[in-house]
């Protein structure tokens, strides 16, 4: 199976579909059994468990955040929050079938609204996929705030 | 009519086991804790090891006073308050870096040593004839007098006068001596920036929380208790118990373990959580830490100090300190209603990388902005930062457990799930809100 540049944007474009129209369930399949979400706390962090991060999840402690989020006593939630994803044209870094590694780079303005309040926050994803049972999987979601290191009130769904 | 027309009048909003809601929630009243509890009282300012070289700062603030804690030419430490002594444009903005020999003004380019004393003034004789030597510009950049480094924990009291340094923490050092001691080499570092967690609440309202053990297994069932559900169903696969869960876990644990686990509070407003033991007493070390420990400290010591598994101990009035887990968090106050959280970490020099991992995960896991524990505890605050404003009802209840004779002692033990370290905490309020001898709320 030979994947076209079209393939890897249109998984991001979709992800982040999901994730607005709060596709739970269906996003947490996009991720491979070791797969990571990392949102890094420091400009250009290379370092990913010895140092603090804003998230660094695999799978369990993603299910534990998607049914959290619809828990009767999850009282943060009560209002839900809802949020939107406004991508840039995603570029494709690497297409590597051989080694099975796919590389895509997408900027983006992510708003984040419950209550009266609206969040706004902008920056880089980066995905590094693989191909399993001939479907796209996110090994590593990478999120870069362009003020990661800012003070922040509660960021709540998943950019 | 404003409380600061009439200072004192603040010390009665406070009474023995309840508080008015004044004191969360009235500009005026957090404008008199800036101006007399946070001088008054002896305030974390940073770590030692965040400036290891001379010339290193660190910039942050006391109160509402941004000042630096800067490592001088002959090692010393001095906390300096950050404002040119000329037209007041901040010296530094970075949070950390290292500024050499002196400190240059980039607006006018006067120099300073980094003791704060003046070194030079551009075109020098347009001073002359002016009294320059009499002005308050030419005292160089203030520096505050009253500052105490405790085993590299630097601390520091704007104002002149009141309590000494080992007076006002006595015993409750014991904390901070005993999270140094979990290092083999007896040594913490600093590792990475803080979380920034910004809150719309007053401080005392997350201070409060820190050794309030009768709200985490309703706070955060939403969050401990999935994990706990999810690790049940997966758990058949696997034969570690994971960091993760070894972490977020034990926040579900039920009242009666919370009361055992007792709270000590100690005079001055401090004390702690976890007598008896903790939230933490139950981690996996796989690591060879605790023979490690044995070697370093013998096997007598090293017990000692791995079965001392205090939880929270609060340093009133606005500190954290997490011995077991090496987590530090600072409650910076901004606004009556506006709170900025810092959580830091540290390394315990010499120990495995294992312990700093854990470390690391607890505080994204617990304190981040990103924290599903988190969240839920910021919107307990910040409903009771508006709900206070209901006027029927103008009070904040603190009666659980109190027996009335309390704080006599030095030190003093009560069931885990008592308001008593809050009562502790509003005792210190009223006693360093002025000092004595100074209730006209007009600074010297």
């Amino acid at each position: 199976m030979n994947l076209t540049e079209v393939d890897l944007v249109d998984f991001v474009i979709r992800e982040a579909r999901m994730l607005d129209e709060q596709q739970y369930e269906e996003w947490l399949e996009l991720f491979t059994e070791d797969g990571i979400y990392w949102m890094p706390l420091e400009f250009g962090q290379t370092e990913e468990k010895l140092t603090t991060s804003l998230m660094y999840e695999d799978l369990l402690l993603l299910k534990t955040r998607v049914m959290r989020l619809s828990g009767k006593r999850t009282y943060s939630q009560l209002p839900k929050s809802r949020c939107q994803h406004l991508l840039q044209i995603p570029s494709v870094d690497k297409i590597d079938a051989t080694n099975n590694d796919y590389r895509v780079f997408t900027p983006f303005h992510y708003v984040e609204s419950r209550n009266d309040e609206k969040e706004l926050y902008a920056g880089w994803m980066k995905h590094s996929l693989i191909l399993e049972d001939k479907r796209l999987k996110i090994k590593l979601k990478r999120v870069d705030l362009v003020n990661c290191d800012s003070p922040h009130r509660n960021i709540q769904l998943f950019i | 009519m404003s409380y600061l027309d009439n200072p004192s009048s603040v010390l009665n909003l406070v009474t023995d086991d309840e508080a008015h809601r004044d004191v969360y929630i009235a500009e005026d009243v957090y404008e008199l804790e800036m101006n007399h509890l946070f001088r008054n009282t002896w305030i974390y300012v940073g770590h030692a090891s965040q400036i290891p070289n001379k010339g290193d700062y660190y910039s942050t603030t006391i109160s509402d006073q941004p000042v630096l804690m800067v490592r001088h030419t002959d090692e010393t430490i001095h906390v300096l308050y950050n404002r040119c002594a000329h037209r007041g444009t901040k010296l530094v903005t970075d949070i950390h870096g290292n500024t050499g020999k002196t400190f240059r003004c980039p607006y006018h380019a006067w120099t300073y040593r980094t003791d704060g004393t003046l070194l030079g003034v551009p075109v020098r004789d347009g001073y002359e004839d002016v009294s320059f030597e009499n002005s308050f510009a030419s005292k160089g950049m203030t520096a505050v007098s009253n500052v105490c480094v405790y085993r590299e924990f630097v601390f520091a009291k704007l104002q002149d006068g009141g309590i000494e340094f080992e007076e006002f923490f006595g015993d409750s050092l014991s904390s901070i001596d005993n999270m140094i001691d979990r290092s083999p080499e007896g040594r913490l570092e600093v590792v990475g920036n803080p979380l920034r967690y910004m809150h719309h609440c007053n401080w005392k309202m997350l201070v409060e929380n820190q050794t309030d053990s009768f709200h985490p297994m309703v706070v955060h069932e939403s969050s401990a208790g999935v994990v706990k559900e999810i690790w049940e169903d997966m758990k058949s696969n696997s034969n570690a118990t994971p960091m993760a869960v070894e972490c977020i876990v034990p926040f579900t644990s039920p009242y009666s373990f919370y009361e055992k686990m007792g709270i000590r509070t100690w005079q001055n407003g401090h004390g702690h959580t976890g007598v008896h033991f903790s939230i933490h007493s139950d981690y996996t070390d796989t690591s060879g830490y605790v023979d490690q420990m044995k070697e370093a400290y013998g096997k007598e010591r090293a017990e000692e100090i791995l079965n001392e598994n205090r939880h929270n101990t609060v340093y009133f009035p606005n500190l954290m300190v997490k011995g077991p887990i090496q987590t530090l968090r600072l409650f910076k106050p901004l606004a009556a209603d506006r709170t900025l959280v810092e959580s830091w970490i540290f390394r315990l020099v010499g120990a495995p990388d294992m312990l700093l991992e854990r470390t690391a995960m607890y505080n994204r896991l617990i304190n981040a902005p990103t924290s599903i524990v988190g969240h839920d505890d910021a919107e307990v605050y910040e409903r009771a930062q508006e709900g206070l404003h209901c006027t029927n009802n103008q009070w904040m209840n603190f009666q659980r457990h109190y027996f009335g004779e309390e704080g006599v002692a030095p030190m003093e033990e009560f069931p885990g799930t008592t308001e008593a370290q809050m009562r502790n905490q509003f005792r210190a309020w009223k006693k360093f809100m002025f000092l004595v001898g100074d209730q006209s709320g007009v600074q010297a």
